[in-house]
């Protein structure tokens, strides 16, 4: 084989591989709106599940609370730490809780949250739904007559639009606990203090916009979960390689679109106040 | 009084690829009511996929599937619901709910598509255990059944409804002799009540107890269609293929 004969081999095999990506993303993009518009269709019209909107709700809730509290915890704490030292150097120690608050609030707790329910239940509900539709399960729901969206997906995209939320209030409060901890016994900068600074800082729209984000991130989980595990093929490997994919994929989507989200919030949201 | 016998459901030139693969090429044939169908054909030929079709999992890409005057092959999934309150489909593994326990399997149609009250619910459940030899496994889980309970379970399950047409899909692939007795049994307990049914199966000794006619695909349509009686009798070589194999 010659050298040329390799660039071109290599050329097309790279081609081919972008080409495989496009159609791939396509695809997703094209079921998860197609999954969406049939979501919004059928939460509008009976039968209604509350029973196993609550059943998924708490799940989700319990399963996720000890990790995303601890998770708080250790970013509130590192937060304070790294920014009491790094200030420190321009006298700046006094402003460690405002901008550990801000970062806490807008930034760390809705993306830490999100990234850890994405791995925790993102990756379980995929398991999940997509161990059902190996085994026919899914086929079962609709061969007797109901639908899965109505008895799968949509408690299952409510359950997580509501809880995450919830899950990252907690995250927020406990991580500021643990900057205020941290900053009392690191820091010198006393527990009084660091509140007042903290109410005078923040605003409710710091909160807000954090919890809009975890609402779109909890939506982008949930639907792709399903989504993959109702066209998982190839029994348990496809399983596997469904998990795998939907922590892969939520992640990738939560980093990239928090930036735009940010922007956006700034854009819109804080040059009012 | 003789006559020509009614039909329960009609499949008319059915075609369907997946990707490149072509499955059927133009399925054609009758069920008449109060009959059950069997129907033959080797592995990968699109059996299950007609019983799959009939009951809305699958679309085929041309051709009817005419029941009760509503053509199911062109139905939206939403009109399908209904017919799948009169058509009912026993999968291969009995697909049960494995998060839900035998007695919820069981209740879950009625819920969902009755206004009984519980206890009513759990007595027509006890009802379908004893049909299907399952007394007191009300409170088990799927997977502390055997296979073949399974697949009574999943039987008593798709049937609960007293559906009108009931699609077997393989009811006896990989049962030990016993298993097979008994689920056969429990069918033809069903036939003695007159059900209409359509027996996808390998198992031809099986099919000759159960079914009146017996249809084989063969290359992506009806090859032969017949009553057991002359397929039995047949000297077709594509018959004798199935009835006897070691010829």
């Amino acid at each position: 084989m010659t050298a040329e004969t390799a660039v071109v081999r290599g050329l097309n095999s790279f081609w081919s591989r972008i080409g495989t990506q496009i159609i791939s993303a396509t695809r997703f993009w094209g079921g998860f709106a197609l999954l969406s518009v049939q979501i919004f269709k059928e939460l509008l019209t009976a039968p209604f599940y509350f029973r196993l909107v609550l059943e998924q709700m708490l799940l989700l809730g319990v399963r996720s609370f000890f990790l995303v509290s601890v998770t708080g915890l250790a970013v509130g704490s590192v937060m304070a730490l790294q920014f009491g030292y790094g200030l420190a150097k321009f006298g700046g120690t006094l402003y460690v809780p405002k901008i550990a608050a801000l970062t806490i609030l807008r930034e760390m707790g809705p993306v830490f949250t999100s990234l850890l329910v994405a791995g925790r239940i993102g990756s379980g509900i995929a398991a999940e739904v997509a161990s059902m539709n190996v085994t026919q399960q899914i086929d079962a729901i609709r061969a007797l007559g109901t639908s899965p969206v109505k008895r799968i997906v949509i408690p299952r995209v409510l359950a997580a639009v509501i809880t995450l939320p919830l899950l990252c209030v907690c995250a927020d409060y406990i991580g500021l606990f643990g900057a205020m901890a941290v900053s009392e016994s690191e820091l010198n900068i006393p527990s009084r203090y660091f509140i007042t600074k903290v109410l005078d800082t923040l605003i409710m729209q710091d909160l807000l916009t954090g919890l809009a984000k975890t609402v779109v991130f909890a939506y982008f989980i949930s639907v792709a979960a399903c989504w993959k595990g109702l066209n998982t093929e190839g029994g348990t490997r496809g399983v596997g390689e469904t998990t795998t994919w939907v922590v892969v994929a939520t992640a990738i989507f939560i980093m990239i679109s928090d930036f735009f989200l940010t922007k956006f919030f700034i854009l819109t949201v804080f040059p009012r106040f | 009084m003789s006559g020509t016998p009614e039909k329960a459901l009609q499949l008319i030139d059915l075609h369907k690829s997946f990707g490149p693969k072509v499955v059927h090429r133009g399925v054609s044939f009758d069920l008449h009511k109060g009959e059950v169908l069997a129907l033959f054909g080797g592995s990968g030929t699109g059996k299950s996929v007609i019983l799959r079709s009939i009951i809305g999992l699958e679309k085929p890409d041309t051709g009817k599937i005419l029941f009760q005057g509503r053509n199911l092959a062109s139905l939206p999934e939403r009109e399908m619901i209904d017919v799948r309150k009169k058509i009912a489909y026993v999968f291969q593994n009995g697909a049960l709910f494995d998060s839900l326990t035998v007695e919820d399997n069981l209740a879950y149609p009625l819920r969902e598509h009755t206004r009984l009250s519980a206890a009513e619910i759990h007595r027509k459940v006890d009802e379908m255990l004893a049909l299907v030899d399952m007394k007191g496994s009300n409170r088990l889980l799927p997977a502390e059944l055997s296979g073949g309970m399974q697949k009574r379970a999943g039987l008593a399950r798709a049937i609960i409804l007293g559906q009108e047409i009931i699609l077997f899909d393989e009811p006896t692939a990989g049962l030990d002799p016993t298993n097979t007795r008994r689920l056969l049994e429990n069918i033809k307990t069903l036939k003695k009540k007159g059900i209409t049914g359509i027996f996808v199966t390998h198992d031809i000794p099986s099919a000759f107890e159960i079914a009146d006619r017996v249809a084989i695909l063969y290359n992506g349509r009806i090859a032969v269609a017949d009553t057991v009686e002359n397929i039995r009798k047949s000297q077709d070589p594509l018959v004798r293929s199935f009835t006897h194999p070691m010829d």
